[in-house]
């Protein structure tokens, strides 16, 4: 083996030492994310019972009846009809008091006989997103068993169609969205936090001098620091998408590969944050804080993960272009619930990488401003 | 006799500030050779030039030969560097540390293992060698730090205040090992605040303010100042010293 690459293999390997030893990082680089999902998965796709629901019938006929029985009779929901108005059910989920109205208009009946379709409207509380979710779906199976009971829907008939409509969050963010955006934080905390305080603590020791003063070239510092984190994250990611796909049933709907590429280049990009962070950081205190709130912060608030971009001022707008984790966050939603291509999302990858090698450079030339 | 330090002139300034001032001195092979001067004295950034740290604003310098403006690299792979603060890792095992350092040193992994061996059986550290460094007593961290600063048999080491916070006894034990690498023609230059070790040196130099302004053997110093130890040299140098540690 050529000097240069055993001596990398040394140093990656004692990088690996460190960082396997050292518990408290540990439980964060595995038990964080792992813990997230659960708590959140789970919390978020409880099975629903007696939820409070509305019944709102301006038909009443037999066939409005008929599902308001069958709704009444399912241990899912808790019925309260009601011949009033809309304004009742704003005021129930405003209350609290109800998470789904069902409303059957005048000539329900009459409308599946002659036309062989009518429509029934569906309202949810999207507030809470998963049940709301959960809730719908549930009318959803009922209609139809009450459909393939007591009709036969002939060739173009559309039978009954349940129409959705979401209050309050019309975007739906809920575990679908979760996921992403538990992968983009979990990996910028590792990524750029771990690695800024990796390089740093040398410096503190002192054994940082050492290395520069060995013929180890001081770029092969970094990359043996960076590649330990670089594994590690792509385990995360794996181990997060593993129980992403087995426990809480959210499956991949595009290429997983491509996934798996987009994590690795935001990795890197992260990877280069956080050894730009470490060339200004004294101590490791320093890198961990600039960390914490320079990163972290921005990216919770701008990712769109907790609120969405489209709602904020425009100039807030502009700054989350800035946030690395928001064109991330992106592209794993667009490959994960649309199943987008690499042709739909070469811009955001352009940019992220773009971001990394800006990163990369500049803290390059300013590690090697420090040595002279 | 082979000449493994030269420096002319040398110089580094930080904008206005000339923290080395021309310095010129010269270091044969198996020398050791004390390099003094009280805090802020300038010692420490001369250093940095000679080991390839940073790069001199003046003057010329060369160490094995080679210079050290444009060979680094070769300087590099034929020094050693200990540090003040030891420079082993904590969380890693003493046969881990010997085996990282070796390795970057570019040692194969016979070599290695067989280094290894001898080392911790010559420091009695032989049961020690799969604990944490952060575990062993500060005397043998000490001797450990400089068997694997030396481990690649490197022409010159450096030593930047190596004794720090050690026992006299551990401190003449340290020594003695400094002895038995200079026998094998090993150059060792060090730094240190210690006068009574500034005797054990063949020849120092003490730098005030930037200069040097006393280059020569213990003896031939004591003689210069008029004094009866290395303590009064150094005080009567740096009585005219103007630069402190503020």
């Amino acid at each position: 083996m050529p000097a240069s690459s055993s001596q990398l293999l040394t140093f990656i390997r004692k990088e690996f030492a460190h960082v396997l030893r050292d518990r408290k990082t540990l439980l964060i680089l595995f038990g964080l994310p792992i813990v997230q999902i659960i708590i959140f998965g789970f919390a978020l796709t409880n099975e629903v019972k007696n939820a409070s629901i509305l019944a709102v019938d301006y038909a009443r006929d037999e066939v409005s009846s008929e599902i308001i029985s069958k709704l009444k009779a399912s241990k899912y929901f808790d019925v309260e009809t009601t011949s009033s108005s809309h304004l009742d059910i704003l005021s129930g989920f405003q209350a609290g008091s109800a998470k789904l109205a069902v409303v059957f208009p005048e000539n329900f009946a009459s409308d599946l006989r002659h036309f062989n379709s009518a429509a029934l409207q569906v309202i949810t509380d999207g507030s809470d997103p998963n049940t709301a979710n959960t809730l719908t779906n549930y009318v959803r199976s009922i209609v139809i068993d009450y459909q393939s009971e007591n009709f036969t829907t002939h060739g173009n008939a559309s039978g009954i169609r349940a129409e959705v409509r979401m209050l309050y969050n019309p975007q739906l963010k809920g575990a679908h969205n979760f996921v992403p955006g538990v992968m983009a934080l979990v990996l910028m905390l590792i990524c750029v936090m771990m690695t800024a305080v990796s390089i740093v603590r040398e410096k503190e020791l002192g054994t940082m001098e050492v290395l520069l003063v060995s013929p180890f070239k001081p770029e092969l510092v970094i990359l043996s620091k960076a590649i330990p984190y670089l594994i590690l994250s792509l385990v995360n990611v794996a181990s997060i998408l593993f129980l992403s796909v087995f426990v809480l049933e959210l499956p991949v709907k595009g290429s997983v590969a491509l996934l798996f590429a987009e994590s690795t280049l935001f990795i890197f990009t992260s990877l280069a944050l956080g050894l730009f962070i470490s060339v200004r950081a004294q101590t490791q205190q320093t890198a961990m804080l600039i960390s914490l709130l320079g990163m972290l912060l921005p990216t919770l608030l701008f990712s769109g993960f907790m609120f969405p971009i489209e709602n904020m001022p425009k100039a807030l707008q502009i700054i989350s272009n800035v946030v690395p984790a928001r064109w991330y966050y992106t592209i794993v939603k667009a490959i994960m619930i649309k199943g987008l291509g690499i042709g739909a999302l070469w811009k955001e990858t352009l940019i992220l990488g773009g971001m990394g090698m800006f990163f990369l450079v500049v803290s390059l030339k300013n590690f090697k401003i420090r040595l002279a | 006799m082979e000449t493994v330090i030269k420096t002319e002139r040398l110089s580094k300034h930080f904008g206005n500030f000339i923290a080395v001032n021309e310095i010129t001195f010269n270091v044969e092979r198996g020398e050791i050779f004390g390099f003094l001067g009280a805090n802020g004295a300038g010692k420490t950034t001369a250093m940095r030039m000679l080991i390839g740290l940073s790069k001199p604003t003046s003057g010329a310098a060369s160490i094995a030969g080679f210079d050290v403006y444009r060979q680094t690299e070769q300087i590099k792979r034929n020094i050693g560097y200990m540090s003040q603060r030891f420079s082993l890792y904590e969380d890693l095992t003493v046969m881990e540390n010997i085996r990282f350092f070796g390795g970057i040193y570019g040692l194969r992994e016979k070599m290695l293992k067989a280094k290894g061996e001898k080392i911790v059986n010559e420091l009695g550290l032989a049961s020690e060698r799969n604990k944490l460094v952060a575990s062993i007593p500060l005397g043998w961290k000490q001797k450990l730090a400089f068997s694997v600063a030396v481990l690649h048999d490197p022409k010159i080491v450096f030593l930047d205040e190596p004794t720090g916070g050690v026992d006299p006894l551990t401190r003449r034990q340290f020594w003695d090992l400094i002895y038995a690498r200079t026998l094998e023609g090993m150059t060792v230059f060090i730094t240190t605040h210690y006068m009574d070790e500034a005797e054990y040196c063949n020849r120092l130099s003490i730098m005030v303010d930037g200069r040097i302004n006393a280059l020569g053997s213990p003896s031939e110093l004591r003689q210069q100042y008029a004094a009866s130890s290395m303590d009064e040299v150094f005080f009567k140098l740096a009585r005219e010293a103007r630069r402190t540690d503020n």
